[in-house]
């Protein structure tokens, strides 16, 4: 164990080839689906807290009740979609990184959205009768109101991107944890803990553990710059 | 007239019932009645306001005045009867009028950039930040995060974003409520140019010094109802009910 550490944290100082694509691709797609999954997730949950419409306690309960979905109930749902049989298998993307990037998209669109929709709902309450005094928009008030809240937006970004790095059941599913192509950091853990290498999977894991780690200080820092400048935390 | 044979192809059924009368004055309440959780905050308020001037609406706390200036601005509907703004219902003329909060709610941005939003939000003129700044005096504090501003500057920031839709009707809900008297002196001067302009000016305060300073005539309200409404001259020197009188005697009334 103490070895294996050993020759771990000299992987990482050394910044070892192999570990180094794995964190990129990682990242990229980690990074890729946390953007897709905001730019679907942040306007959802506006409209949601803006809105008044018939449905809406019901689209309330599914945004919530998704923020749990399984990762692995995830990746195999994409997975039928995107095998050559699927509706979508004409697309080729199975076992490509695009896989990996929708398959954490979905997982983590629900978590943005139902998020999103708390920070927002609190903040309208907030502006809502000076925006009624000065007649404006709805897509006016949900501007504004994304604007003013995106500290508390970026800390809801950072929490779906948390997520997405972290999980293991979707990326491998759709992935296939393929050397060079759609290897990951988790499930090269998965892989190199049971072949028994344990460097590797501890090199990973303490770099996954350090992004885990800077994530919570990036969210911290940030709640504690939006509460000094008096924005919405 | 000509647009008879128009208006039928042109305007919606609802538009011709509500033609935009060019000057929102008068105003006009009958019977404005309104219950919030169990109690009876408005009570039957009939009321009318000529064009022009600077009226002060007084009261005790809980009398009705913010609430009667939100009906006015159309922000709550009531439950029985009716407010007219020359023949506009009160949520028609929301977009002619500006309403200032007693608490003024900025958007968290500079306050250069308070201004442009709304400027750009109503389709106002854009150029004209530097101009709104310079009336308030907040033109060095452009740059400044609006949430940074003192109690003072923010309410001239909220006046300037008020100014800046061109309202007929410029509404105040005890502005200066929580500013000291520097302050509310820089609020009274700019609420008093806007009125010499020509902006019909209803003022909420519930301090009689500031009501002798702006008003022309003054409303007092009392228990959801209108008690008083006289020229200024004529209600500082002989208030007609005993209400008005123990409030400028300066004894409690509840």
């Amino acid at each position: 164990m103490g070895e294996a550490l050993a020759l771990a944290i000299s992987l990482v100082a050394s910044g070892d080839a192999d570990l180094a694509e794995i964190v990129a691709l990682s990242l990229r797609v980690s990074l890729s689906a946390t953007l897709l999954a905001a730019a679907i997730g942040l306007p959802l949950g506006a409209l949601v807290a803006v809105g008044r419409f018939p449905g809406r306690g019901a689209v309330l309960v599914a945004m919530n009740a998704l923020m749990g979905l399984p990762p692995v109930v995830v990746g195999l749902v994409v997975y039928l979609h995107l095998s050559r049989a699927g509706p979508l298998g004409f697309l080729g993307l199975l076992y490509t990184p695009w896989a990996m990037i929708l398959a954490q998209t979905i997982l983590i669109a629900p978590i943005v959205a139902a998020l999103a929709r708390q920070v927002i709902e609190d903040l309208h309450a907030e502006y809502r009768d000076q925006f009624r005094s000065l007649c404006l928009s709805r897509g006016q008030v949900i501007g504004a109101l994304l604007w003013d809240a995106r500290l508390s937006l970026m800390t809801v970004g950072l929490a779906g991107f948390g997520r997405a790095v972290a999980e293991v059941g979707a990326v491998m599913i759709v992935g296939g944890n393929i050397d060079h192509l759609t290897r990951v950091m988790t499930t090269a853990i998965a892989l190199e803990t049971s072949r028994g290498d344990l460097p590797l999977a501890l090199a990973l894991g303490i770099v996954l553990l350090v992004i885990a780690l800077g994530v919570n200080a990036a969210v911290q820092t940030l709640h504690t710059r939006a509460a000094r400048s008096g924005a919405h935390v | 007239m000509s647009d008879v044979a128009t208006s039928a192809f042109t305007r919606r059924p609802r538009a011709e019932a509500q033609e935009a009368p060019a000057t929102l004055l008068p105003f006009r309440a009958e019977g404005v009645a309104l219950t919030l959780g169990g109690a009876r905050v408005l009570d039957g308020v009939d009321l009318t306001l000529a064009p022009g001037g600077c009226t002060v609406l007084m009261g005790p706390n809980g009398a009705g005045k913010s609430l009667l200036l939100k009906l006015m601005h159309g922000l709550t509907a009531p439950d029985a009867g009716t407010l007219s703004w020359n023949g506009l219902g009160a949520q028609a003329a929301t977009a002619r009028q500006a309403l200032v909060f007693q608490r003024p709610v900025l958007l968290r941005r500079s306050v250069k950039a308070n201004l442009d939003f709304v400027l750009k939000a109503r389709g106002g003129d854009r150029g004209r930040v530097a101009e709104l700044l310079e009336h308030v005096g907040l033109a060095d504090r452009a740059r400044t995060p609006a949430r940074r501003l003192s109690g003072g500057e923010q309410q001239r920031l909220a006046l300037a974003r008020a100014l800046a839709t061109d309202p007929e009707v410029l509404l105040l809900d005890e502005p200066t409520a929580s500013l000291d008297p520097g302050a509310t002196q820089a609020i009274e001067r700019i609420v008093a140019r806007a009125a010499a302009a020509g902006t019909r000016v209803i003022f909420v305060t519930h301090d009689v010094g500031q009501a002798r300073r702006l008003a022309e005539d003054v409303v007092f309200l009392h228990r959801g109802r209108v008690v008083d409404h006289a020229p200024a001259a004529r209600f500082f020197d002989a208030p007609g009910d005993p209400a008005a009188r123990a409030y400028l005697d300066g004894r409690l009334v509840v």
